[in-house]
């Protein structure tokens, strides 16, 4: 028995059926990233073509390696609920489903990736 | 509740029947910045990860992140960076209901593309 009438679940939540949570994560995580996305490009552009202990030396500071962690996670669930909303524009049925799995594993699997190898330089 | 009856909604945005214009350019730019960043994010962990590995792994990954073909998907990365961040304020200014008329809209417009631009230069120059 649902304790909660048709017309009480459904208050709130549009078509989406997920009212504005897609749209409120999107807006948070983009002012979050728009705070640490500047200076992380000064950090990795610093070190991108340096020889290897120059790079190893920069992301196992704190800053540079918890700050890199960061952008890489909440970037990543921001690609990848933008990238689901890109697929749900133009693609349908089995394929929309493919193709946002997708997105989302390969979102899970490059911020595994990161954070594995900041661990690995940091720790 | 009745059975939700299969309604075929129309996709969007009709690209076919929309006439360009500046505002439309720059908000499917801020989209395929944002979904292109997917690239040199790729690369920038792929090195990430050969750093924490090894020097032979990471000859190789810097070998390819600093080829031509790291300069360009990075350079590229870069300006889209850039890009979706103005972008991305910009929505936010639109979002608290702000700079809707078109002469604002458009200036705004313009602001991305200059100043992606422009930072994207100042970013190069800054980490040499």
């Amino acid at each position: 028995m649902r304790y909660l009438t048709d017309r009480k679940r459904a208050m709130g939540k549009g078509s989406a059926h997920s009212g504005t949570e897609h749209h409120w994560y999107m807006t948070v995580s983009a002012v979050g990233l728009a705070f640490m996305v500047p200076t992380w490009i000064y950090i990795f552009g610093s070190a991108l073509g340096g020889p290897q202990e120059e790079v190893l030396a920069t992301f196992a500071r704190p800053f540079p390696a918890i700050l890199t962690a960061l952008v890489i996670f909440i970037g990543m669930r921001h690609f990848a609920k933008g990238a689901t909303m890109m697929i749900e524009d133009y693609a349908k049925g089995s394929a929309r489903r493919a193709l946002v799995i997708l997105t989302i594993s390969l979102s899970y699997a490059i911020t595994a990736t990161g954070l594995f190898a900041l661990a690995r330089i940091a720790l | 509740m009745a059975e939700a009856k299969r309604v075929t909604r129309p996709l969007s945005p009709h690209l076919q029947i929309y006439r360009p214009q500046l505002t439309s350019i720059t908000s499917i730019l801020s989209r395929l910045t944002g979904n292109g960043l997917i690239v040199g994010t790729m690369l920038a962990v792929w090195w990430l990860l050969a750093a924490a590995t090894s020097p032979e792994y990471f000859a190789v990954a810097n070998a390819v992140a600093t080829s031509w073909f790291g300069d360009l998907v990075f350079t590229g990365s870069l300006w889209a960076v850039w890009y979706h961040y103005l972008a991305g304020l910009r929505h936010l200014y639109f979002d608290a209901g702000k700079g809707l008329d078109i002469p604002t809209a458009e200036k705004l417009g313009w602001a991305c593309i200059i100043g992606s631009v422009v930072l994207t230069i100042l970013t190069i120059i800054l980490v040499q």
